[in-house]
């Protein structure tokens, strides 16, 4: 189990309260299709890839942004056991999507910025520690069901 | 993955952009990556005080971006530039190379802080390549 320091805790719930999941969602999965394209391997189905501007104006792109948040969020609401939480999402992701989860810190990555971006001074290096360490540990969970 | 034409022209143009709070971009980067990756501060087992803000850091963040900026204006022979502090940082400093990334994730999200509007992901694009290249021809000597 992860230990979670108040501020730890206090810090995530206070970021997810604070950004749009419309805006973060979408911008963060546009970015990671824009600066690492070999992400776009799984996104066949989505349509028009083709530049950034398509990219970010995909509204399968933008609608699977606001998914990834919705994943996001049932993690804040269950921090204690993110894990667990996630076991049946890491299955689908390598089975289903056979996704490499050397990807799933991609997308942290850009998250981090996109909320870097929302949050400006407020994301000051003890609160993006927070947010590092709750990324570490939703990819973590999501790698727990590959084999 | 190397850089093209495109790429080193969005690095320079946002870096001319930027420039002008380097020292705060480089004291931020560095205070960023030892609270965020905390094992990076095995490196700095000499200074007094690793909180962000401090002298040490301060200093050290003004080294770090005075040798992008330096890098970015000779963005076209990044190893040939980089020679002496490839040997610098393989034989005497020893810094573990995927630390390398670290500091650049973490100089992107102070951008991404200071900069929300400009820092597009296009410009974000390019900015990754050229510290990849960087942290290539960083470790040029290690081996």
């Amino acid at each position: 189990m992860v230990a979670w320091t108040d501020f730890e805790r206090a810090t995530i719930k206070d970021i997810f309260s604070k950004i749009d999941y419309e805006v973060v969602g979408p911008a963060a999965i546009s970015r990671c299709l824009i600066v690492y394209p070999w992400t776009q391997r799984y996104f066949a189905g989505f349509g028009n890839l083709y530049n950034a501007a398509a990219i970010t104006s995909n509204p399968k792109v933008a609608a699977h942004g606001k998914v990834v948040m919705q994943g996001l969020e049932k993690a804040v609401k269950n921090m204690d056991n993110i894990k667990a939480t996630f076991t049946e999402l890491s299955t689908l992701h390598s089975e289903k999507l056979q996704v490499d989860p050397d990807n799933f810190m991609l997308l942290g990555d850009c998250l981090a910025i996109v909320v870097a971006a929302q949050l400006g001074k407020d994301f000051t290096p003890e609160v993006h520690a927070a947010f590092q360490k709750f990324l570490a540990v939703v990819v973590s969970s999501l790698r727990r069901q590959y084999y | 993955m190397s850089l093209s034409a495109k790429d080193k022209e969005t690095v320079k143009a946002f870096w001319a952009k930027v420039s002008g709070r380097a020292g705060d971009i480089g004291s931020d980067a560095v205070a960023r990556m030892l609270t965020v990756y905390p094992q990076t501060k095995t490196y700095f087992s000499h200074w007094k005080d690793l909180s962000p803000g401090s002298a040490p850091v301060r200093k050290h963040g003004g080294i770090v971006v005075a040798s992008i900026t330096d890098a970015v204006n000779k963005i076209d022979d990044l190893a040939g530039s980089l020679l002496t502090l490839s040997e610098l940082h393989a034989f005497t400093l020893r810094v573990d190379p995927a630390n390398f990334k670290i500091l650049a994730q973490n100089i992107l999200v102070v951008l991404a802080t200071m900069f929300p509007v400009d820092f597009t992901p296009e410009v974000h694009m390019a900015l990754d390549k050229f510290l990849a290249a960087l942290a290539r021809a960083l470790s040029e000597k290690y081996r």
